[in-house]
């Protein structure tokens, strides 16, 4: 268990480092969710009381079109330069990889979800009226987003199409969890009459369930 | 003891057969050059080596591992430098070469080892702050040596390990695979630069459409 541990830390940290040198989730990814947030609000032309009951949805697609970036990264930082076989021979187990590369994907989705946050406040006059189902809620979508999109981004690199296959092989899976986590943010912001501790309770399985699936699945995709 | 024993093996990539029926068989502490034409089958032998390549058919044991059914334990115990410097590029050199020796397991032993690998590639000093990415193509490849040799692996796989070297790089390759065989690792390398690992190898195996077509010794080592 130490040693799952230490080697996901040593991924997680790895992987983080490059993502703060390269800047790509500054200057690409962050601006890119702002954006979706912009041309949502300009896409539907309606007023601010239309923004706020629509805001969770568009706050979750926007989520989700982020991890889709920040999946390919992860996976093409490891495909550049064959890093990848070094893994392979590494005698990492495959787990603590998968974990590892899960962990900076998430990291980076909650930078992402505290920045939207943001510009739902600012830009749809959303306001937060229970916090704690807010964070739980960022926190439980956000591993579920990452391990999903970690295993889908390893599985869509094996075959060879990963730019093109990723979304289509990817955001069907996450389908019950952009749900889950709307409706849950309906009920932290106020949005619609929810319960939204019963979702999060929903999305807590779901991001057990992928986690522990692409634990076990990541062996097959990485080693063989 | 031998380190790789292959008896008929076939490894099929694709559609088509990289190794087609293949023996070969190293021992302990040897250096073997491998050589021949493009698509002989040089790299995928030491990828099958490497338990990276699985074999269709055939008997294939290297480090007394069988590499059908136990392949990932004998990727722990390989170093492979690939065509591919399998390095980071928004890492630093030495970040880079700490990271493949923690992955390797080497816990706190890591850096002293990296340390140790980059002073003896010669990119020891400010060398070792330098992004991946902003350093020479030669230096590319010692630092990749480097994250193999902080590993000291029973079994060195060399795909033209003198590419894009300069002299002193190239010298520093072969003494570095002088101590690893000094050390009782087992080497082998596969290159077109005949004359330069004949001094490092008096065994010479020969592949050509995937198969053994000369297997000789007796070239003088310090030629």
């Amino acid at each position: 268990m130490r040693e799952v541990l230490a080697d996901l830390s040593l991924v997680a940290a790895k992987d983080l480092r490059i993502e703060f040198r390269s800047r790509v989730l500054a200057n690409q990814v962050a601006p890119f969710a702002l954006l979706v947030l912009v041309l949502f609000g300009v896409a539907l032309d309606a007023d601010q009381r239309t923004l706020r009951s629509f805001a969770p949805g568009l706050f979750w697609v926007a989520v989700l079109l982020c991890a889709l970036l920040a999946v390919q990264r992860s996976v093409a930082v490891e495909r550049a330069d064959d890093a990848v076989v070094g893994l392979r021979l590494s005698g990492m187990s495959p787990s603590a990889l998968f974990l590892g590369k899960a962990t900076a994907v998430l990291v980076q989705l909650l930078v992402l979800e505290v920045l939207l946050t943001g510009g739902i406040i600012v830009l749809y006059r959303s306001s937060v009226e229970d916090v704690a189902l807010l964070v739980l809620t960022g926190l439980t979508a956000g591993v579920a987003v990452a391990a999903a999109g970690t295993l889908y981004g390893a599985m869509a690199a094996g075959l060879g199409v990963r730019e093109t296959l990723l979304p289509i092989l990817l955001l069907p899976v996450l389908a019950p969890v952009l749900i889950g986590a709307t409706r849950a943010f309906d009920d932290a912001l106020g949005a619609a009459a929810v319960d939204g501790w019963a979702w999060l309770v929903l999305l807590a399985g779901l991001a057990v369930v992928l986690t522990l699936v692409g634990a076990l699945a990541y062996r097959v995709l990485v080693e063989d | 003891m031998s380190v790789v024993e292959l008896r008929g093996v076939v490894a099929v990539l694709g559609r088509f057969p990289a190794l087609a029926g293949l023996d070969l068989t190293v021992a302990v502490g040897e250096t073997v050059l491998v050589q021949g034409p493009n698509g002989a089958g040089k790299s995928t032998l030491l990828r099958l080596c490497a338990g990276l390549v699985v074999p269709t058919r055939g008997e294939a044991r290297v480090l007394g591992f069988d590499l059908v059914v136990e392949r990932h334990a004998v990727r722990r115990r390989v170093g492979l430098l690939g065509h591919a410097t399998g390095l980071y590029d928004d890492l630093t050199v030495a970040e880079n070469v700490i990271f493949w020796a923690r992955a390797a397991g080497l816990g706190l032993a890591a850096e002293a080892r990296a340390n140790w690998a980059l002073g003896r590639l010669g990119l020891d000093g400010p060398l070792a702050d330098h992004a991946v990415r902003t350093v020479s193509a030669g230096q590319r490849r010692r630092a990749s040596l480097a994250a193999l040799a902080v590993r000291r692996p029973d079994l060195w796989l060399l795909d033209e390990p003198h590419a894009g070297l300069d002299q002193e790089g190239r010298d520093v390759v072969d003494d570095l695979i002088g101590e690893a065989v000094a050390a009782g690792a087992t080497v082998i390398v596969s290159s077109h630069e005949l004359d330069r690992v004949r001094r490092l190898s008096p065994r010479v195996v020969t592949l050509a459409g995937g198969t053994l077509v000369g297997d000789r010794l007796g070239v003088v080592r310090d030629a």
